[in-house]
């Protein structure tokens, strides 16, 4: 699966182990939610990075103390028409606190890219190379933002208000 | 009228363009018409029966002149010289072209005007009481916290693929025309005893095949916090709203199956952690949005009118007009003029380009250029100069807009139905033309008094009938089109679900049966008793009575 981040293709250093898989020895590796649980131990104990897949039911929350722990989250879309990871998204970031990549994962659509990377996302598990110019098509066909995200991108309201420092 | 600034402007273009090249997209074929679908539906297209359909926002139902002139042109140029005003203060087209989208999403920006979330899994236009700003009772305009929810909401990046579609309504007045118990979320605007400003906040009503009432989940909450407790439901809800089965997505569905008092918990605890944080408004955003609705500029009128008073001694149809379609207004010398889309034997909510062209004006020369729509499919003008009334409604009647029905049993709301929609069991729209011939005579209606006759083609319920006085429900037995009859729905301050009366009647029996349920209201009632009040008092048993002891 290609990778996108920061607009271009990377070569995805992660391996994503299945559950009942076994661990490869060395390198760094994406768990699900219960694997890290159960075998949270070990795991740590790796020294590569570790990473951990959201489904879109497991609630941030759950990986929330863990997060210190972790170089990158996946959060997966089981369809483009289920929107539970975006709330997880913005949780991870703006009240989490998590630095690392966040990575969406699952049926990740051109038209959903901008409302991801508003939510935090900054790496996309996409499906062909043809990603890279539909990034920068949905990264510059709308500028202006109603509302505050994990983005930081200014809001109409905030742009609103330098224009009239007094009113 | 809140008007766009150059954020606004920018914004509505750009979002046509981007349809544009999704257009383009599917027609090449690079989309599915499964990603195409959520795509088309967030710009309020929808594939029906016969066409497309779209559906253009007429957020909080209010339209300048200017734009009600955009809407006769689209009908004229796009489709077939009609549109259709809907229960959702949403205006729909119902033949345009694929290809021709784009240009008429940009001919309704070129208007400030835009079919953004009329559809799909979202925040869907929010909307109000269409008397705001004009009602004598209202308390504040709703509109403001309208528009503040629609930028809010509007592309909302963590709320676009909801469970479910999600309605916002609000009331600025203790009487509810905007029918905020059958919403995902009702705002009342309260005053709290220290005479602060603030919402009641209610969840979890809609209709459909589970109908709800909202339960009220916080008496009040300070209107600074409207943002930051409008996301702490929203997220709650696309966390935990239920995706397996379309029919128990809906945010009533979680209430109902949490229960109201958990929900709460979850939504207060939420909020407890945003609340004050970048989602409130900046001060003075809500004073800056506000001044777009402040009041128009009325003149000093006197209390009495004397051509109007000398118009209704003289004239028995404007007088009976007077009556139903003209409501006090909060300014002296003004009224509030509904103009009636549900002449008998027409099509409730329809309106024909040359009619829309024609009320533009009567909105320029009587109403400060503002016309409103109200979720009863009717249009309105909200402030019209007592003394005016006269000129007005001579204008309406030549424009067959002066039924004298509002509020009365003509007044019918009907979904599309079977002529048009895709999922109907039965047609609407013939059955509320032959109700509406039977009941032509407006003596008679008016001896009937209010009531309210709410007509959807099956049980997804777009014509309100769960909330109707009467409710009539499309259904099918055997491949033939028959209708169900509820009893003692409101959608008021007084909110109710209909109680099903018994059996479902054919086609050819429907309009009898309801002059049947008349007839038995009429036996019954007590002086000053509306329908639905001698119906609260007597219950089901005198209309199964008449209705089915014979059969
Ligand atoms: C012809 C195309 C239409 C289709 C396919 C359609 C489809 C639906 C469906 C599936 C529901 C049930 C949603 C649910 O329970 O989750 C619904 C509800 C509703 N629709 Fe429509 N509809 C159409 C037209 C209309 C029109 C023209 C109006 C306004 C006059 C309208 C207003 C409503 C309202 C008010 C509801 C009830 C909302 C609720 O469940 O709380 N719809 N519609
Ligand atoms: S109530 Fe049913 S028939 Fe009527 S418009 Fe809605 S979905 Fe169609």
């Amino acid at each position: 699966m290609p990778l996108l981040k920061n607009g271009s293709l990377v070569d995805d250093p992660w391996i994503s182990v299945a559950d009942g898989e076994p661990l490869p020895a060395e390198g760094a590796i994406i768990v699900s939610l219960t694997r890290w649980q159960k075998e949270r131990a070990n795991l740590i104990a790796r020294a590569n990075g570790l990473g951990v897949r959201l489904a879109a039911a497991d609630h941030a929350g759950a990986i929330a103390a863990d997060l210190p722990l972790l170089a990158l989250i996946a959060l997966e879309f089981p369809t483009f028409r289920d929107g539970r990871a975006y709330s997880s998204a913005r949780l991870l970031r703006e009240r989490f606190g998590f630095k690392g990549e966040l990575r969406a994962v699952g049926n990740v659509l051109r038209d959903q890219l901008l409302f991801m990377h508003r939510c935090g996302f900054d790496a996309f598990e996409v499906k062909d190379t043809a990603a890279v110019d539909e990034w920068k098509q949905a990264m510059s066909e709308i500028s202006v933002f109603y509302q505050a995200a994990a983005d930081g991108r200014a809001t109409a309201i905030q742009l609103r208000q330098q224009r009239r420092p007094q009113s | 009228m809140y008007r766009y600034d150059e954020f606004d402007a920018a914004f509505v273009h750009q979002r046509v363009e981007q349809f544009r090249d999704q257009v383009a997209r599917r027609l090449n074929g690079s989309l599915s018409e499964d990603e195409f679908r959520p795509l088309r539906l967030m710009n309020g297209l929808y594939l029906q029966l016969h066409a497309y359909m779209l559906r253009v926002a007429i957020p909080y139902g209010t339209l300048s002149s200017r734009q009600l002139r955009a809407l006769a042109e689209i009908a004229r140029r796009y489709d077939k010289g009609y549109g259709h005003f809907t229960t959702r203060q949403n205006i729909q087209f119902n033949w345009p072209a694929l290809a021709d989208i784009p240009d008429i999403l940009l001919a309704l920006a070129e208007v400030e005007m835009h079919a953004i979330q009329t559809s799909g899994n979202c925040i869907r236009n929010v909307t109000a009481d269409a008397f705001a700003g004009a009602a004598a009772d209202e308390i504040e305009d709703p509109r403001v916290t309208c528009e503040i929810i629609r930028q809010w909401s509007t592309l909302h990046p963590e709320f676009s693929f909801l469970p479910r579609k999600f309605k916002i309504a609000v009331t600025g007045a203790p009487t509810d025309r905007a029918a905020v118990a059958v919403h995902d979320i009702g705002l009342k605007i309260v005053r709290n005893d220290a005479g602060e400003i603030g919402f009641e906040v209610a969840v979890g009503g809609g209709q459909g095949r589970t109908p709800m009432l909202a339960k009220v989940i916080r008496p009040f909450l300070p209107r600074r916090h409207l943002l930051s407790y409008l996301e702490a439901i929203l997220r709650v809800y696309n966390q935990l709203g239920r995706r397996d089965n379309l029919y128990k997505s809906r945010i009533k569905i979680l209430v109902h199956e949490v229960g109201t008092e958990t929900l709460t918990q979850m939504v207060e605890d939420e909020w407890a952690l945003i609340k004050d944080g970048p989602v409130e408004l900046p001060a003075g955003e809500q004073e800056r949005i506000g001044r777009y609705f402040a009041p128009p500029p009325f003149a000093n009128l006197p209390a009495e009118a004397p051509r109007y008073e000398a118009e209704r001694h003289r004239n028995e149809a404007f007088a009976a007009w007077t009556r139903t379609n003209v409501e006090a207004h909060r300014q002296q010398g003004y009224a509030i003029v509904t103009l009636s889309l549900k002449p008998a034997g027409g099509v409730p909510g329809d309106a024909t380009a040359e009619q829309m062209d024609a009320i533009a004006d009567l909105a320029d020369r009587h109403s400060f250029g503002e016309i409103r729509v109200s979720h009863h499919q009717n249009l309105i003008l909200a402030h019209v100069p007592r003394a005016d009334l006269p000129d007005l409604w001579r204008a309406l009647v030549a424009l067959g807009l002066a039924t004298a029905n509002i509020g009365r049993v003509s007044d019918i709301i009907a979904c599309p139905g079977l002529d048009f929609c895709s999922l109907a069991n039965a047609r609407s729209i013939p059955v509320a033309q032959r109700l509406s011939e039977r009941f032509r005579d407006l003596d008679r209606a008016h001896d009937i008094g209010e009531l309210r006759l709410n007509i959807s083609g099956c049980i997804n319920a777009c014509g309100h009938h769960h909330v109707g006085h009467i409710g009539i429900l499309g259904v099918d037995k055997k491949g033939e089109e028959f209708y169900q009859i509820t009893l003692g729905g409101s959608s008021a301050e007084d909110a109710a679900l209909g109680a099903l009366v018994g059996p479902a009647f054919a086609a050819d029996q429907v309009v009898d049966a309801v002059e049947t349920i008349i007839e038995t209201y009429r036996a019954h009632r007590r002086t000053g008793e509306r329908f639905l009040d001698t119906y609260r008092r007597v219950g089901l048993a005198p209309f199964k009575e008449s209705l089915y002891a014979t059969a």
